[in-house]
């Protein structure tokens, strides 16, 4: 009997997103099962493990926002021999970089401050806060990135597509039908 | 104004622990402890540590675009952000009646969704920790873990979601961040070979469902003092209820209630909430804490979610899930029904409900109808709210002349729930900690706190934060890309 290969491992993270990517990636339905025969996780929102080791494919969802973002997406980079950015707030910002064109310091006023609903409110400020950056930034402006997977979110088929690519050893292509950007 | 343990008075003096990232859940949180000499807790946190900004970068954005943005918010439950907010639309576009197919297409889509995030939430997030106990091996605490031992239990978990995601498909035109809710009604109707595809599984679906209940009533009656005592405390409850007090998730009346279930307020109409419930600022979270102004912070506080609304309704208008509702309430003298783990059970209960729901509306031929929308008089103001599969949702907008939105303020069911989890992990601190070495297993029970309220803390983090320090954030070739400021003022 042959040795099965090693399994791949994948991390996977998601920075400011909003987990659609991840929902869209367990949208392989039952192919899951038959992914697990190639893949191990590694940190994952659906695992327990809270650093990034060595791994093969790291999977990072959403753009950054914070300098906890910037430290994980260095993490992932470090550790993962390919880095993926999967869905529009990676590759863009996405909606969350709406607020670019905005100015903080007013928005925090509103939202803490002079909102009817929050009488007496000030703005959190505790030192356990991760600081807000004042853009939100695509991840390849930060660290170098081997792959895009567009859409919001890519379809559970885009996903699958990208895994059996990578796991047959070619280089992830996708058909028409499987590139959409809504 | 905070609790006991939320606080400590000296910090400084103190000992962290840090969980972070909290993991299982969705979205940015962490917690933190303080721990005296003794390794006795001082104080314990659950941080929300991200911000966005919808409500903020909303405004401005014509008022039909926001069902498909806010979904955004949340890819675990982007139905829950569609519908309630297509609902405060309605009302701007002054539909207070929906057409009979559009309300039925609405309510499908609304329960495809609380069965496929139930059936994730206990599945993928949760049921290793309740299978295989709050302190087993780390690296076989999730999904993966579970399909090796349980098979079976991972395969009819993977199929109950995927049926909930097909039924939003199907209603939606997309899985995660579907298009059919507009304002007035919806603009997809529902094909007979798509209503036919469903009901071929329907049947299966309510069988694992009813399965899934019995393997959470297990859980209780085997190990009832762990399950019924877990970070357990008592508190009051808000959630929606129809005309009648019947169970709806869609629509209906807000109740509350207080700690004693003494009544506070019944069959509230959603377009008044801000008259009945405010919203607390503390230093150390994005997330804000809703409390019912009549009571106070200190008292108005409450859970909202499948625990709320099993008290709360009168009843649960399909057979099966009312069955198990009775069951649930009995056991033990109703020391299921106020523990955080009993979130677990009515959860489900509630999956067996949607199951039903979907089947009735399959059956129902008005649900195949072509007439989709409604008109009415435009208006300035409205109020959606929804129970949501954590809870209640509130997105309440104003739009001006131009149709061009001035104002959003949405309260999502984490939020509700955010003192009750701090409470919960106060409680399991208490319990479990005191004077211990704090090894990875002890600190899970924290995490299995939290994550027994299937929090959304992507939802939650929709607000605004402030920098306290400064970063710079230096690109890979190390030239500065952005700079985080030291104090908002300096943004002016
Ligand atoms: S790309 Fe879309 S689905 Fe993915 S995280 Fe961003 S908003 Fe969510």
């Amino acid at each position: 009997m042959a040795t099965p290969a090693p399994r791949l491992k994948v991390a996977t993270t998601s920075l400011a997103g909003c987990f659609g990517c991840h929902m869209s990636f367990l949208d392989i339905d039952e192919r899951l099962f038959e992914l697990l025969e190639h893949i191990e996780f590694d940190r994952s929102p659906l695992t327990d493990i809270k650093t990034c080791g060595a791994c093969d494919i790291g999977i990072v969802e959403g753009g950054v926002c914070n300098a906890e973002n910037v430290h994980v997406l260095r993490e992932f980079r470090s550790q993962c021999r390919i880095l993926v950015a999967i869905g529009a707030c990676a590759i863009t910002g996405g909606l969350p970089a709406q607020r670019n064109h905005l100015d903080l310091a007013d928005c925090l006023r509103e939202v803490y401050q002079t909102d009817p609903g929050t009488p007496g409110g000030r703005i959190p400020n505790d030192p356990e806060l991760p600081l807000p950056l004042d853009k939100v930034h695509p991840i390849h402006e930060v660290v170098r990135v081997d792959y895009f997977i567009p859409g919001c979110p890519p379809s559970a088929d885009t996903i699958w597509k990208f895994f059996t690519d990578v796991l047959a050893g070619r280089t992830p292509t996708y058909p028409h039908g499987l590139i959409h950007y809504d | 104004m905070s609790f006991e343990m939320e606080t400590a008075p000296h910090p400084e003096q103190l000992r962290r622990v840090a969980i972070e990232p909290v993991s299982r859940v969705e979205g940015h949180g962490k917690v933190t402890l303080l721990l005296d000499d003794h390794n006795r807790v001082q104080q314990a946190r659950l941080h929300i540590s991200e911000f966005r900004g919808f409500e903020r970068f909303i405004q401005g954005r014509p008022y039909w675009e926001v069902p498909v943005l806010v979904q955004r918010l949340c890819g675990i439950c982007p139905v829950s952000h569609h519908l309630c907010a297509a609902k405060a639309m309605d009302q701007v576009v002054g539909v207070h009646r929906l057409t009979p197919t559009a309300e039925r297409l609405r309510r499908l889509m609304h329960y495809g969704q609380i069965l496929q995030s139930h059936a994730l939430h206990f599945f993928h997030l949760s049921s290793p920790d309740l299978l295989f106990g709050f302190d087993s091996e780390v690296a076989r605490r999730n999904i993966v873990g579970v399909a090796a031992a349980h098979p079976d239990i991972a395969r009819q978990g993977v199929l109950l979601r995927k049926f909930g995601q097909e039924v939003i498909r199907v209603t939606a035109g997309k899985r995660v961040h579907g298009t059919s809710a507009v304002p007035g009604g919806v603009n997809k109707a529902l094909a007979v070979a798509e209503r036919d595809g469903l009901l071929k599984d329907i049947y299966d679906i309510i069988k694992w469902s009813r399965e899934a209940v019995a393997l959470t009533r297990r859980l209780f009656e085997q190990d009832p003092d762990t399950y019924a005592r877990f970070g357990r405390f008592d508190a009051g409850a808000l959630a929606l209820v129809r005309a009648d007090g019947a169970m709806d998730l869609y629509h209906g009346g807000l109740r509350a209630r207080d700690v004693a279930g003494e009544p506070i307020f019944d069959h509230v109409a959603p377009d008044t909430y801000d008259d009945y419930i405010h919203e607390q600022v503390k230093p150390w979270s994005y997330m804000k804490f809703p409390y019912i102004r009549s009571l106070g912070p200190d008292d108005g506080w409450y859970r909202v979610g499948p625990l709320a609304r099993m008290a709360l309704c009168d009843f649960i208008p399909t057979p099966f899930a009312e069955r198990e509702r009775k069951a649930f309430l009995a056991f033990d003298d109703g020391r299921a029904a106020g523990s955080t783990l009993g979130y677990h059970w009515a959860r489900l209960i509630e999956m067996l409900h949607a199951a039903e729901v979907i089947k009735d509306l399959l059956q129902d031929e008005q649900t195949l109808g072509t007439e989709l929308m409604a008109e009415g008089a435009r208006q300035g103001r409205g109020v959606g709210i929804i129970e949501a599969p954590r809870g209640t949702l509130i997105h309440h907008y104003e739009v001006n002349e131009e149709d061009l939105v001035v104002r959003a303020n949405l309260i999502v069911s984490t939020t509700h729930n955010n003192n009750a989890m701090n409470q919960s992990i106060r409680e399991v601190a208490r319990q479990y900690f005191d004077g211990r070495e704090l090894s990875e297993g002890l600190l899970n029970h924290i995490e299995v706190a939290i994550r027994a309220f299937d929090p959304c803390l992507s939802c939650a983090t929709h607000a605004l934060g402030r920098m306290p320090l400064e970063v710079t954030l230096v690109d890979a070739g190390g030239h500065t890309v952005d700079r985080a400021l030291r104090d908002p003022g300096e943004a002016c």
